[in-house]
């Protein structure tokens, strides 16, 4: 594994009482797809609302890219904010803004190209994202959620960043959407370099595209590694996890396969 | 209002205080604004470069530095005039300098690639590297259509006439979907009336309550500042002429006839209609109004008729409490200002009071809580899936009731007038 992207040292999370991460590390590596899995309430979504500095961690570090979290600098936060591009679970369009606003809207607060060539940046990546150019003049509450999730996605995308968080991308989605959407993520790694971090507990994902995963459990990373590492460990959560029906019948189909 | 928002704030933080950690970075949207512009033309060293020169019968292009987004302003603007002069003419662009490139940098290639080609210059490409060469690769095939350029003067004029029509044709829209929503609510109120027991008395009950009965302190106070503003300008006047007693007339009759009714409506379309607006509106957005569709339960009959009728009930009954109150402002301003007994007050009024001009003002009652609520209701139906429009559907229900209730209370003054009622 090259340098790594994320590393997350000894996270400790509390919500008042309840204890969320004890002590959590895990690294992520250049150009990877990084699974973030667990049931609900396992804090993955929190500890990735960490990573992209909504939220401070009690204890432990998170360094990404080189910068430590921790004790960041205005203008190191600003710089960093640059760096990467955030899909959230709703998609979080700005509802008064049409599409390709929503898109454009970085590329005109922070760059100084002029309005046409924004308009083709926008028009390219909306095309890029899978969506047909008259979505461009929509607002967000005329798109189904699938259109949503590829606008938050182009939206992402507009600064050309390095890495990814995409929270829940597949939710939501029909099969074939979900995967559609899959593929689209692994193009766009395979293509631009991107480092993408995932939180999901799609299992189909998990299969496709995923390259590293950790599972969250008991406030710990009970597992890391690939889908075969992972597979070998006897925790119940992971077994649970992969055991289940569903689990079942991917292995069955991998090994099969 | 200062304390209570000190208040408010003090709320806030106790809030936030317990609420762990949330957004403790070095944060807040506009400082990180302005640092990210700053930021971006001090990393940009090696800014994109680019030099025309004019060859014999053509043009060499030689651009160099990182094509990133940061620093591609100038190299925009030069290809830009570039582009409205050459027309025709064979270029050789040479981009074995670029080193670095991203998406927005080639996109910029592309664009005025394409607009060269579209003034029919013929073009060859030198020295496209491996980076230059894949991402050019990568972003060709996501580009639809022709470059964007951006409108000229006459179509600017044109999009004027356009919004003028669009507006035109959105306003008239609009007027046949209120005209069919009231439609609509007839057949359904029709329909409640051969089935009296469907009718949702409870929810008109509540409605009254709501609307009327919890409004009557905000009506109690307008209406006296309302007597009490008539009787002060009109004693002014009268006191002139030392026809004190006409008082009386003045108050009696302005306040039941117009000013109870009007300042009565106003009132409850500011309070109860926008609350109307807001309240279908986020059931619209939560798709209550959906599942109470899928249920068998018309919005209509459930939501807005019990609405509709309960103010067309309380419109009169509020507007005769407003009545009594402001004549009894009248009455106490006269006291103090003019002298003038309660016993005198009361004896006048009942000589020039007609009882006319009390039916004529409860009369508009009904009309004008039947626009309120009918235009409020309609509003709140037209709310879309975003939360934004709540807000604009509120403001757009208040100021249509306002206007709506003025205009009706005119066409009323007209019609009594040629009736000599």
């Amino acid at each position: 594994m090259s340098e790594p992207v994320i590393t997350v040292t000894n996270v400790v999370t509390r919500f008042g009482p309840n204890l969320i991460h004890d002590h959590i590390s895990l690294t992520v590596g250049q150009a990877e797809i990084y699974g973030l899995l667990g049931g609900s309430g396992a804090g993955k979504s929190t500890l990735m609302r960490e990573m992209v500095m909504l939220l401070l961690p009690q204890e432990g570090e998170i360094t990404i890219l080189g910068t430590a979290l921790s004790t960041i600098s205005r203008a190191d936060a600003a710089a960093l904010r640059r760096q990467w591009g955030v899909l959230f679970q709703g998609g979080a369009l700005y509802s008064s803004l049409t599409v390709a606003e929503n898109i454009g809207i970085t590329l005109k607060e922070y760059t100084d190209l002029s309005a046409n060539l924004i308009g083709d940046i926008v028009a390219m990546k909306i095309n890029m994202v899978g969506l047909p150019a008259q979505a461009a003049e929509l607002y967000p509450a005329e798109l189904s959620g699938g259109m949503v999730k590829r606008v938050s996605l182009a939206r992402a995308l507009a600064m050309d960043p390095q890495l990814l968080f995409l929270d829940e991308p597949t939710s939501g989605l029909d099969p074939v959407g979900a995967e559609a959407f899959d593929h689209l993520i692994l193009k766009l790694r395979d293509l631009l370099g991107l480092t993408v971090v995932m939180v999901t507990h799609d299992l189909d994902s998990i299969w496709t595209i995923v390259d590293r995963f950790a599972v969250l459990g008991d406030q710990q990373v009970v597992a890391e590694g690939t889908l075969a590492e992972v597979r070998k460990n006897s925790h119940p959560i992971v077994q649970d996890f992969f055991g289940g029906a569903r689990g079942r019948i991917r292995s069955l189909g991998a090994v099969t396969k | 209002m200062a304390t209570l928002s000190l208040v408010l704030i003090g709320f806030l933080d106790v809030q936030n205080g317990n609420q762990y950690t949330e957004s403790r970075y070095p944060d807040s949207l506009f400082l990180s604004f302005k640092l990210g512009k700053k930021l971006m033309n001090g990393t940009s060293s090696h800014k994109g470069w680019i030099e025309f020169i004019d060859t014999q019968g053509g043009m060499t292009i030689t651009s160099r530095g990182d094509w990133v987004i940061e620093g591609l302003r100038d190299v925009d603007r030069k290809l830009e005039q570039l582009v409205h002069k050459t027309r025709k003419v064979p270029v050789q662009w040479d981009v074995s300098g670029v080193e670095r490139v991203d998406s927005a940098g080639m996109m910029l290639f592309i664009r005025y690639y394409d607009l060269l080609v579209l003034n029919n210059c013929t073009l060859e490409i030198i020295g496209a590297k491996g980076e230059f060469d894949k991402m050019y690769r990568l972003l060709r095939q996501y580009v639809a259509g022709p470059p964007a350029v951006g409108a000229a003067l006459s179509s600017r004029l044109l999009r004027l006439l356009h919004e003028l029509g669009k507006g035109f044709v959105s306003f008239f829209m609009d007027m046949v979907a209120f005209l069919s929503f009231l439609g609509e609510n007839f057949i359904i109120l029709l329909l409640a009336l051969r089935h009296p027991l469907s009718i949702r008395y409870g929810a008109i009950v509540k409605n009254i309550e709501e609307a009327g009965v919890r409004a009557m302190p905000i009506i109690a106070l307008t209406s006296f500042l309302i007597g009490v503003v008539i009787a002060y300008q009109g004693a002014v006047q009268l006191e002139k002429f030392g026809a004190h007693i006409f008082i009386v007339d003045m108050i009696s009759i302005s306040v039941t006839r117009e000013l109870a009714p009007l300042i009565t409506a106003i009132v409850v379309a500011g309070r109860t209609g926008s609350s109307y607006t807001a309240q279908l509106g986020v059931m619209k957005i939560t798709e209550e109004i959906d599942a109470m569709r899928t249920m068998g339960f018309d919005p209509l009959h459930f939501l807005v008729l019990p609405r509709i009728v309960a103010l067309m009930i309380v419109m009169p009954l509020m507007i005769f409490f407003a009545d009594m109150v402001g004549i009894l402002a009248g009455m106490f301003i006269s006291n103090i200002h003019l002298h003038l007994s309660y016993g005198e007050f009361l004896r006048r009024l009942q000589v020039a009071l007609e009882v006319k001009h009390v039916w004529i003002g409860i009369f508009k009652g009904p009309f004008f809580a039947w626009l309120i609520a009918a235009v409020a209701c309609f509003r709140g139906f037209e709310v879309s899936k975003s939360t934004e429009s709540i807000g604009r559907y509120t403001a757009i229900s208040v100021v249509n009731a306002i206007f709506l209730v003025i205009a009706c209370d005119a066409l009323f003054s007209v019609l009594f007038t040629e009736l000599h009622i």
